[in-house]
């Protein structure tokens, strides 16, 4: 709904300009804070621009050693958190799409009950489950290992599914029946067909993985044991509970490193982004 | 002409029961395309929900087969002090965030419909907080809280200070120029204008409001999703409001609010289930729930039962407890609002 008057714009300026502020303030406080050297981080009143650079605290951060914890290997973190998160995504968007596609272009008996279900598993909490599926990991002799947060993914879930699915059923129909007609089996229409035709969707659930399995904490937290086979999550909360509160421009210069990967995603894929938040906001 | 028709057609179609050859295809190819599903919907959700149903009514503590006891689980967790703490802890937070949520994303949404210059880099700055890994900003936001350097008490306190002493300026300058009634009460109201911040994760009265503002800053993701609705209002609606008459409050009382109102449904929904999954920026900000356990939350009780105590069949009761919530809210949700809500073409 436009606003017409300049008096209106102006205000509306002003009130989303403050705002703003308020909203960047603690982000442009963190990367303050993590180039500060110790003395400046408990100066009162506080400093906006650190007298000094300090650019070694990421790598002091990323390599820190204590004679408590020994060595905090936040490079390690990285790739424990890549590998988990590459393998969760490329396992949820072929599982997904599979599924979606047997829901949206075969007909079948009993289809539309299903998928009901399906959407009802939604409301499912996941800590509900969490004691079964843990003892079930630990009866596997998972527990420690990645396997019990990447091999969930490749059997589907209720959300990418329906995602997926209605983004299928937008696909002309006639294009499946003119490559049965040629002789294309099932697979060869989904595989040849469909999947190029839904890029846009099948990135919109790739990225979201990506971020949900970057951010995830319970998870890691339940079923990681040791600490070189932390993620970076549960690695800087780890940080963070052994010798937190006092040496705060390490931990804002750890932070960021966190928080830098999502951003910079964010700023590349921003119109998938907002598509994305989109179409899972409005249609569900 | 109808009826002439199907009798027609009938018995040129008779029912058979058995399955054409092309539909068995299709039926096998359905199958190998949702097996993945089948297996997942089985072993990751319909098997531990039972599970974990079975286990709430037992001692079980992994190490040892689990023990059947009845309701006991239940009977305990009733009579548990810490259950009732968490569960009004929940409560608390959720019924103080999800309202002030609603109407900040909603009027941040409505400011950025306006049609105002900038509005793709307003809201890519009110949307990157949302974006936050959540131990990130649980630790930046310790950061923040921090009592003895904390930016935000010293931001509380340096601004109203500098109202306080502007309104006690402003008194004595009308003391001076003879209106010594006003200038006198302004004087003596300056100093209680000069508010110092709380000690916010470290006072029991003041940790869950410190959680509520923490996820008031991640309202982004809600302000996108609400842009976007608002977005799809056809502007034919509002032309019409105001050749009524409407103004711009009337507008949006009237058209915006009714035409978004099952997203905001939606959202809210997903709100309740989310607060009662709200765990890893109290168990990174206040661990235990400390101070005295006003900062406890429900799925924390639930993960200390589980894992660090292994009393996995009370943690399973506790996860019955909370799934039945949730239904229950859910459910009242969906009744509340069905009456409020406006579905389009309905």
């Amino acid at each position: 709904m436009q606003v017409k008057s300049r008096l209106a714009k102006f205000v509306v300026h002003i009130i989303l300009l403050a705002g703003s502020v308020l909203f960047l303030f603690p982000l442009l406080w963190m990367i303050s804070t993590s180039l500060k050297p110790i003395e400046e981080t408990m100066k009162m009143p506080p400093q906006w621009i650190p007298t000094s650079f300090q650019f070694q605290n990421y790598w002091r951060a990323i390599t820190y050693q204590s004679d408590k914890l020994g060595y905090i290997p936040f490079l390690r973190y990285t790739i424990n958190t890549m590998h988990v998160a590459t393998l969760a995504v490329v396992g949820t968007v072929i599982s997904n799409a599979l599924v979606a596609y047997g829901f949206a272009r075969l007909k079948w008996p009993g289809r539309d009950a299903f998928f009901a279900v399906t959407l009802a598993t939604m409301m499912v909490p996941f800590p509900v489950i969490m004691v079964p599926i843990y003892v079930v990991f630990r009866h596997l002799g998972w527990i420690g290992s990645f396997k019990p947060l990447w091999v969930p993914a490749w059997f589907g879930s209720a959300f990418n599914i329906f995602l997926l699915r209605q983004f299928f059923l937008t696909i002309p129909k006639e294009l499946s029946d003119a490559a049965r007609v040629d002789g294309c089996s099932e697979f060869g229409i989904f595989s040849r067909i469909v999947l190029p035709l839904s890029k846009p969707a099948l990135a919109v659930v790739a990225l979201f993985s990506f971020l949900y399995h970057w951010n995830d904490f319970l998870g890691p937290l339940v079923y990681l044991t040791d600490q070189c086979s932390f993620t970076l999550s549960l690695g800087l909360q780890f940080y963070q509970s052994q010798h937190g509160g006092t040496e705060w421009n390490l931990l804002m210069a750890a932070s960021t490193i966190v928080v830098l990967p999502i951003i910079l995603l964010f700023f590349f894929t921003q119109r998938t982004f907002i598509q994305g938040i989109t179409v899972t906001g409005l249609k569900g | 002409m109808k009826d002439a028709v199907e009798v027609f057609e009938k018995p040129l179609k008779p029912k058979k029961r058995k399955i054409s050859p092309s539909a068995r295809r299709e039926l096998t190819a359905a199958l190998l395309f949702i097996s993945p599903w089948i297996v997942g919907l089985g072993g990751f959700l319909m098997y531990p929900i039972a599970a974990s149903f079975y286990y709430s009514l037992c001692e079980y503590s992994v190490l040892q087969p689990a023990q059947f006891i009845g309701i006991g689980n239940y009977v305990d967790l009733f009579t548990d002090e810490v259950f009732w703490k968490a569960l009004g802890n929940t409560f608390f937070y959720a019924a103080l965030s999800l309202p002030l949520g609603l109407v900040l994303s909603v009027a941040i949404a409505l400011l950025l419909n306006t049609g105002v210059r900038g509005m793709a880099v307003y809201r890519t700055i009110f949307f990157l907080p949302s974006l936050m890994p959540v131990v990130a900003m649980a630790i930046l936001w310790l950061w923040i809280f921090n009592g003895d350097y904390g930016v935000l008490n010293y931001a509380v306190s340096s601004s109203t200070g500098w109202i306080s002493a502007q309104v006690a300026g402003l008194g004595r300058f009308l003391n001076q120029h003879g209106i010594e009634s006003v200038g006198r009460a302004l004087q003596a109201a300056a100093p209680i204008l000069r508010i110092e911040g709380p000690p916010w994760l470290t006072d029991p009265a003041w940790s869950k409001p410190a959680f509520v503002l923490l996820s008031l800053w991640g309202v982004g993701h809600a302000v996108v999703i609400y842009l976007a609705g608002l977005q799809d209002v056809p502007a034919h609606l509002y032309e019409a409001a105001e050749l009524d008459g409407a103004n711009w409050l009337q507008k949006v009382r009237y058209v915006t609010l009714p035409m978004i109102s099952p997203v905001i449904q939606f959202n809210l929904i997903l709100g309740i289930i989310g607060s009662f999954q709200f765990f890893a920026a109290p168990y990174v900000m206040a661990p235990n729930g400390q101070p005295a356990r006003s900062a406890y939350f429900y799925t924390m009780m639930l993960y200390d039962n589980a894992f660090p105590y292994l009393r996995m069949g009370y943690a399973c009761a506790i996860a019955w407890v909370l799934f039945v919530i949730v239904l229950v809210c859910t459910l009242v949700a969906l009744r509340v609002s069905s009456r409020h809500v406006h579905y389009e073409g309905m």
